[in-house]
C-alpha cells in the first residue's frame, strides 16, 4: 500500500508543488494548512497579498488539492502557535533578544503537533516546501542537507528537530530550483504558480516587528519602559522608547546627534539601557550556544571545524566549536563576526549538511 | 468503496422528486414573480401555492409565511426585526445556551452594540430547558425570547409549549429555530404557541437557499432588507421561486414519510449507539436517549480529539462532523455540549454521526468497524488517555 504523507500546505508555491510531486512519486498524499494565528490577534494589513493563514491562501490550499485529487484539510494549531512561539517571541524581545520564531515554530509546532496530528490520522510521514534534503548517514543519523538552489537555502531554521521527527518527514524539493519549481507549478497550472515569495516572521503581516509588540503589550495593557541610550563608560547620550525596539549593530532610529556614527552594542534590560559605541566593537570572536540539537553529527569530546552561521542572511564564518555539556557549546571563529546577536540561531555546518544548531546566549 | 455520508445535519442530498418539481421554475417558467405578464402570473401562482402547502404543514395562514434564504436568514430576522422593533419600550432579550449561531450571534451583536441585556437560559445536562428557570429571566422589559426547537449538534427535542408559555405571561415573543426539526418531527405553530418559527429544506431533502420564517398575525418586525414590496416588505427580493417550489414538494415528502423515517432512522440510531458502546471504552452519548431527533448520535470518544477522528474517518470514506459544520474551523470546544455540562475532556472528543434516508446497516456496519481502530490508535497516542483511566 502506498505510503501516506501529510503535506503542510501554506498557500505558496513550494509547498503546492511538494504535494504534486509527491502525488507523482505515489505517495498518498493528504494537504492540510495550518491556521496559527488571526489578524484580529496580531494586526497589521489583512489585505497584504502573498501571506499564509489568509482565507485566500487557504482557498488557494484548497484548489492545488483538488487538482491532484487530495483530501484537504485546515488544522487549526493558533493556541499551540500562540503558546509557543508568539508568547516566546514576545518575552525573548523584552528580554533583550532577537528570536527566530520560524525555528520554534518548526521545532514546537510543525514538527510537533502539526506532525502528531499526521500520525493521529494515519500518515507516515509529514512533507514541507522547505529546499533541502532529508537524508540518513552511514552511522544511521538523519540529517538536513542545503538544497541545490542556495538562494533559497533554509536550512538555517530547521536545526531543531529531533531524529525522531526528521526519520518521519520529506523534503521533496531539495533537488529543485525555485524557477523549476513555478514551472513545474506552471506545468500543473497551480493557481498558487505565481504567488509571492513571504520570506518575514508570518504573523508579522507589515514585517514592522515593533509596531507588532507594541500592539501586542498594549492590548494586554503593558506599556514598553522609556530608558537611557548610553555609551560603554555610562555617559548617556540618548534616550530610547523600550529597548525592546532596539536590536545589535543597529545605526538607524537611534535619534543621538554624536561626532561617529554609533551601534546599538547590547541590550541591557535589567538596567533598561541601550548600549551604543563604534562600529569596530561590534565585531567579536567568541560566542556561547545554548539548548544545543545535534543532527548530522553527536557530542563529542574533541573540538571540531565547523561552518558556522549566526543569523538568516549571513554567510557561514569557519569556526571552532568546543562541546562545554551535551548541549552548550562555545564557538570561536577564525575571523571577528559583526553582532552576534543573543537569542539568534546558531547552525554549524560541515559543507551542505547541518551539523547541529542552538541558540546564542 | 462509495463514500459513506453521516453528516445529515449539516445537509442533505435533494430528493430527485423536488429537482424535479424544480426544474420547470429554473427552465421554461422563469417568471419574475412579481411581474404583471403571464410570465410573472405563473411565477407567483407557483409561490403562493407553495406558501399555501407549507403553511399547512406548519398549521399557519399562508399569509403568517415568509419566504427566506434559510434558518440564518430566518434566525436572524427573528432576532434582530423584534428586538429593532421593540426598542423603545423592551431591552432584553432571553436565548437558549445551546442555540445556533444564527439566533447567538445576532443576539450577542444586540447586546454588545445595541444596548440590550441577555441572558442565556441554562440547559440540564441532556439539553433540556425548564420553564421555571425561563420564568425567573423574562421580565416586562423582554423584547424576545428564542429557544431551537431541535438541537443540531445533539438532536435534543425541546419541549417548546411551556417554555413559549411562560414567555407570554409577561407579553413578550416567542421565537423558536426549526431548522432540526421541521420534516423530521411533527411541527405545528399552534401546539407549540410560538410567534415566530426559522424553517429551511436543506435539512431534509430539500436545495440550498430556499427557508421561511413564521410570523404570527400582529406581531410587528422591523425587516432587515430594503429594496422592494417581495413578501410584503418583510423580505424584499426576486423570490427564489424554484428553490421555494422545492421546499414546498420537500415537505409533502416528509409529510408521507415522516413517521417511517423516523422508526427507521431510530431504529439505525439504537442499533450504532449500542454496538459503538459494546466495542468500545468510555463512550458517552451527548443528549437524550429518547426525546431526541432520530438521526442525530453525538458520541464523545474520551482522551482523543474530535478533529482527529473527523480526518481519520474521512480518510476510510466516512463523513461524519465534530460539533456543527457552521462552526468546525474553529478549536474550542462546542458551546452546545460546554452549556450542558458535559467536561471539556469529553466535550473535545465528541463526533456528530447525523444519519438519513440513504443510511444502511451495512455502512452503519463499516463504520463500527474502522471506528474502533482509529479511537485505539489515538488513545494510544493521547497524554490525556490511560494512566488512571486506564483499567
Amino acid at each position: 500500500m502506498a505510503k501516506k504523507v501529510l503535506v503542510a500546505l501554506s498557500g505558496g508555491v513550494d509547498s503546492s508543488v511538494a504535494a504534486v510531486l509527491l502525488k507523482d512519486q505515489g505517495y498518498d498524499v493528504v494537504g492540510a494548512h495550518m491556521k496559527l494565528w488571526d489578524y484580529i490577534d496580531v494586526g497589521g494589513d489583512i489585505y497584504k497579498d502573498g501571506r499564509c493563514c489568509s482565507l485566500d491562501a487557504i482557498t488557494d490550499c484548497r484548489m492545488v488539492c483538488d487538482a491532484i485529487g487530495a483530501p484537504f484539510y485546515v488544522l487549526n494549531l493558533s493556541s499551540e502557535f500562540k503558546e509557543r512561539v508568539i508568547d516566546n517571541f514576545v518575552s525573548e524581545y523584552k528580554a533583550g533578544r532577537t528570536p527566530n520564531p520560524c525555528v520554534k515554530c518548526n521545532s514546537e509546532v510543525r514538527w510537533t503537533a502539526f506532525l502528531r496530528k499526521a500520525i493521529e490520522i494515519g500518515c507516515d510521514y509529514i512533507a514541507t516546501g522547505h529546499y533541502a534534503f532529508v537524508e540518513r548517514s552511514a552511522s544511521g543519523r538523519f540529517m538536513i542537507r542545503k538544497g541545490i538552489d542556495e538562494t533559497r537555502d533554509q536550512s538555517y531554521v530547521l536545526w531543531g528537530l529531533t531524529q525522531e521527527a526528521l526519520s518521519k518527514t520529506l523534503m521533496p524539493l531539495g533537488g529543485l530550483r525555485k524557477s523549476e519549481v513555478r514551472t513545474i507549478a506552471r506545468r500543473y497550472n497551480l493557481r498558487t504558480a505565481e504567488r509571492k515569495e513571504s520570506r518575514e516572521i508570518c504573523f508579522v503581516a507589515d514585517d514592522d516587528y515593533r509596531r507588532f509588540l507594541r500592539e501586542w503589550e498594549e492590548k494586554r495593557g503593558r506599556q514598553p519602559e522609556q530608558g537611557d541610550i548610553v555609551l560603554e563608560n555610562g555617559t548617556v547620550v540618548g534616550r530610547h522608547d523600550g529597548a525592546a525596539f532596539y536590536t545589535i549593530g543597529q545605526r538607524k532610529g537611534l535619534g543621538i546627534a554624536h561626532p561617529t556614527p554609533l551601534y546599538v552594542q547590547r541590550l541591557d534590560v535589567e538596567n533598561n539601557r541601550v548600549i551604543v559605541g563604534e562600529n569596530n566593537a561590534l565585531f567579536k570572536s567568541e560566542l556561547i550556544a545554548e539548548d544545543v540539537n545535534w543532527m548530522g553529527m553527536e557530542p563529542t569530546d574533541k573540538p571540531f571545524e565547523a561552518d558556522v552561521k549566526i543569523r538568516y542572511l549571513h554567510s557561514p564564518a569557519p569556526a571552532t566549536i568546543t562541546c562545554l555539556t551535551d548541549t552548550r557549546v562555545q564557538v570561536t571563529f577564525k575571523e571577528k563576526q559583526r553582532a552576534i546577536t543573543p537569542g539568534q540561531s546558531v547552525v554549524f555546518y560541515d559543507r551542505d549538511i547541518l551539523l547541529a544548531g542552538g541558540i546564542i546566549s | 468503496m462509495e463514500p459513506i455520508y453521516l453528516d445529515h445535519n449539516a445537509t442533505t442530498p435533494v430528493d430527485p422528486a423536488v429537482v424535479e418539481a424544480m426544474l420547470p421554475y429554473l427552465t421554461d417558467r422563469f417568471g419574475n414573480a412579481s411581474s404583471v405578464h403571464h410570465f410573472g402570473r405563473d411565477a407567483k401562482v407557483a409561490l403562493e401555492n407553495a406558501r399555501e402547502q407549507i403553511a399547512a404543514f406548519i398549521n399557519c395562514e399562508p399569509s403568517e409565511l415568509y419566504f427566506t434564504s434559510g434558518g440564518t436568514e430566518s434566525d436572524n430576522i427573528a432576532v434582530l426585526g423584534a428586538a429593532y422593533q421593540l426598542r423603545s419600550r423592551k431591552n432584553h432579550l432571553v436565548v437558549g445556551a445551546t442555540e445556533h449561531h444564527a439566533v447567538l450571534e445576532p443576539a450577542e451583536y444586540l447586546h454588545n452594540k445595541e444596548g440590550f441585556t441577555l441572558d442565556l437560559l441554562p440547559v440540564d445536562r441532556e439539553g433540556f430547558a425548564s420553564p421555571e428557570q425561563l420564568r425567573e429571566l423574562v421580565t416586562e422589559k423582554t423584547a424576545l425570547v428564542s429557544i431551537m426547537h431541535a438541537n443540531n449538534e445533539t438532536g435534543t427535542i425541546q419541549d417548546i409549549t411551556p417554555l413559549a408559555e411562560v414567555t407570554h405571561e409577561k407579553g413578550s415573543l416567542f421565537h423558536t429555530d426549526a431548522v432540526q426539526s421541521v420534516g423530521k418531527i411533527k411541527v405545528d405553530v399552534k401546539e407549540l404557541g410560538v410567534d415566530m418559527l426559522s424553517l429551511t429544506g436543506h435539512k431534509i431533502y430539500g436545495p440550498k437557499g430556499a427557508g421561511a420564517l413564521f410570523i404570527r398575525q400582529g406581531v410587528k418586525i422591523v425587516p432587515l432588507f430594503y429594496g422592494g414590496s417581495h413578501e410584503k416588505k418583510r423580505r424584499p427580493g426576486t423570490e427564489n421561486v424554484a428553490g421555494i417550489v422545492g421546499l414546498a414538494k420537500t415537505l409533502e415528502i416528509a409529510k408521507q414519510r415522516r413517521e417511517q423515517d423516523f422508526k427507521q432512522l431510530n431504529a439505525l440510531a439504537d442499533y450504532f449507539i449500542g454496538a459503538v458502546m459494546a466495542n468500545i471504552r468510555d463512550v458517552f452519548l451527548n443528549g437524550p436517549r429518547t426525546n431526541r431527533v432520530p438521526p442525530t448520535v453525538n458520541l464523545s470518544f474520551k482522551g482523543v480529539e474530535g478533529e482527529s477522528i473527523v480526518l481519520a474517518l474521512d480518510l476510510e470514506q466516512v463523513a461524519v462532523s465534530s460539533g456543527s459544520a457552521c462552526t468546525s474551523s474553529a478549536a474550542e470546544p462546542s458551546h452546545v455540549l460546554a452549556a450542558m455540562g458535559v467536561p471539556p475532556v469529553l466535550a473535545q472528543g465528541a463526533i456528530r454521526f447525523s444519519m438519513g434516508r440513504a443510511t444502511t446497516k451495512e455502512q452503519l456496519d463499516y463504520v463500527l468497524e474502522k471506528l474502533p481502530l482509529i479511537i485505539e490508535r489515538l488513545r494510544a497516542m493521547s497524554p490525556m488517555y490511560g494512566q488512571a483511566d486506564s483499567n
